[in-house]
């Protein structure tokens, strides 16, 4: 069995067991904080999926997309939680 | 050699990444989740980033495993504890077996700043002009 395969084979399909539970809090979460913290470690478990197909398809490229995604979830995070703290001392 | 140790690694991270998962859908309250994602997450990212660094052997791409990896590890405490203080603003309740809440009466609910027991009691109007005047 090559990298390859257990790459292929093996932990892309843990990681997807992984988004699957995520995406279960996701939608179930009692308060719209638990569904902000899901969002945030969705895309920091594409980071990872992104990096594991990085070796598979041997293209470093995907690496700079990651990066992306990194600063994108934290501004997610940033912004929810200023507009919810917000959002309370307005009303 | 090398695709052993890629190997250990990309499964280090897998499985650190499956527990957090898990942990999100177990643990009882916000708080407890939002330690989860600031841990167990980060860690195994970083240990799967660490495997492609490993896998490429470039300069570069491992300039950009290290960038990403600092980034990740200084954004991942900010963002929790920003998103901890809005929940615990809009009031999302603890869980019910928490023992103590350390932080209850010690917000001004309007401007939501926290205030320590010597502002409570004489020096309040001094520093307030103080911060006027700033």
């Amino acid at each position: 069995m090559s990298l390859y395969d257990y790459l292929y084979y093996i932990l892309l399909p843990v990681l997807s067991v992984a988004m699957v539970l995520l995406f279960v809090r996701f939608l179930l979460g009692p308060s719209i904080a638990d569904r902000v913290i899901a969002l945030d470690l969705l895309i920091t478990t594409g980071i990872g999926i992104i990096s594991i197909y990085s070796i598979i398809t041997n293209q470093p490229t995907f690496l700079d997309i990651a990066m992306i995604l990194a600063l994108i979830a934290f501004l997610g995070t940033v912004a929810f939680s200023y507009y919810l703290e917000k959002r309370n001392k307005n009303e | 050699m090398s695709d052993f140790f890629i190997a250990v690694f990309a499964t280090l991270g897998a499985v650190f990444v499956l527990l957090a998962s898990i942990g999100l859908v177990r643990m009882p309250d916000t708080y407890l989740r939002i330690s989860v994602t600031t841990k167990a997450a980060t860690l195994g990212i970083g240990l799967i980033l660490i495997s492609a660094a490993f896998y490429f052997k470039e300069a570069s791409v491992t300039t950009r495993v290290m960038a990403i990896i600092l980034f990740i590890i200084l954004t991942a405490p900010v963002g929790a504890h920003l998103i901890g203080r809005a929940s615990y603003f809009i009031g999302v309740k603890m869980w019910h077996k928490s023992v103590i809440d350390e932080l209850e009466g010690k917000y001004k609910k309007v401007t939501h700043e926290l205030m320590s027991d010597d502002e409570n009691d004489t020096h309040k109007e001094p520093q307030n002009e103080n911060s006027s005047k700033d």
